[in-house]
């Protein structure tokens, strides 16, 4: 019997238990979600990530050694961040017909959705690492992260400000569109992937293909927007 | 359906090398979007195989970012610490900027929409009440 305790811990932390109890986790909460019939609150990315949390906590599992496993999905961001260039292409014409709009709505978002967050912060007497770190989270992973090291935030905080953002901007952004009475699938979109980035996109694509695909050129956009601007915004406030 | 997965895969390793080269401040696979997209223009259509990878990949594009999400246990702490401000920064700038980017983006393309719709007519009407282009037929 001890023995097959033994060889369990050791499983814990080999790659395959990451990996599969991910799946496992994952699967579930996305049944759970789509027998709801897309309630925001049982977005599936929140769920899966609390459960897992509460997994690691209670049987003491390094995320170190969950991630050795979990990466293999985590790595398959890259290829899919690249595919979304398919359901952009398809909205190749109505993007062209509103090039003006889509560039002054992505500035002025992506300049709200770093000033509000930062501000608001701010005001309620967050830590200066946290204000640092919190100023690129509607931009996609990757690039947030190289901008908060390049603000003087910290990298891996800003991820999970980023992760967060995305599981609100998923959970909130349809219901507020709706209240403010927004209708246009164009801006809907647009809205949603400038807020939530790819989590918002992933949304997005579920409802419809116009809107994920302007939700995926609103978190393209923002990308380059605040990587252009929050470095120079930043040395101006601290 | 292979040989596209190599594409996606070969676009973001081109996308990580125009980064490395360049300094640009974006992420390999946003780099690797974009090139693809250009692509995608040059050529005008999408392959059958490019579109079912990218269908069965973005099918499941909430999974990818479970890992990154588990990241938290990360900072437990300090969220303890300030979950307040954190709240009342990400819900209040979440709500904010998807109203203003939203209206922003409806506002400017309805009023682009409106000066389509005018324009032929007003056109038009300038045509008709033009004295030049009425001449002929009145000399006639």
């Amino acid at each position: 019997m001890s023995n097959v305790r033994q060889a369990l811990l050791q499983l814990t932390s080999a790659p395959l238990a990451g990996l599969s109890l991910t799946l496992g986790v994952y699967a579930g909460c996305h049944w759970i979600y789509r027998r709801s019939g897309l309630k925001p609150i049982l977005n599936p990315v929140f769920s899966a990530a609390s459960i897992l949390v509460v997994l690691l906590l209670v049987s003491g599992v390094e995320y170190e050694a969950y991630f050795r496993g979990a990466q293999f999905i985590d790595f398959l961001l890259g290829p899919a961040v690249v595919a979304l260039a398919v359901p952009l292409f398809t909205v190749f014409d109505k993007m062209r017909e509103a090039t003006l709009p889509i560039a002054v709505a992505v500035l002025t978002g992506a300049i709200t959705a770093a000033g509000s967050a930062v501000g608001i912060a701010w005001l309620c007497g967050a830590s200066a690492e946290t204000v640092r770190s919190i100023a690129s989270k509607s931009v996609t992973a990757p690039v947030a992260m190289s901008i908060a090291h390049d603000i003087g935030g910290v990298p891996s905080l800003t991820a999970v400000f980023v992760i967060l953002t995305g599981m609100l901007g998923a959970a909130v952004a349809t219901w507020t569109l709706d209240l403010v009475g927004i209708e246009d699938p164009k801006a809907r979109g647009l809205a949603i992937g400038v807020t939530a980035h790819g989590q918002g996109t992933a949304l997005a694509l579920q409802v419809d293909a116009t809107s994920g695909a302007f939700a995926g050129l609103g978190m393209g956009l923002t990308a380059l927007a605040s990587a252009a601007l929050l470095p120079t915004l930043a040395k101006l406030l601290w | 359906m292979l040989e596209f997965l190599l594409l996606l895969l070969a676009c973001q390793f081109l996308g990580e090398l125009v980064r490395a080269l360049t300094n640009v401040p974006l992420s390999g696979s946003v780099i690797g979007m974009a090139l693809l997209f250009f692509g995608l223009v040059v050529i005008r259509s999408i392959p059958a195989g490019l579109q079912q990878v990218s269908s069965t990949i973005l099918q499941h594009l909430s999974l990818l970012f479970v890992p990154a999400a588990v990241g938290v246990t990360l900072h437990l702490s300090l969220l303890r610490d300030e979950w307040l401000a954190i709240t009342a920064a990400l819900v209040g700038s979440t709500v904010v900027t998807v109203i203003v980017t939203g209206a922003v983006m409806r506002l400017l393309c309805g009023a682009q929409e409106l000066r389509i719709k005018n324009r032929p007519r007003s056109a038009a009407l300038a045509e008709i009440s033009d004295p030049h282009t009425l001449r002929p037929e009145v000399s006639q």
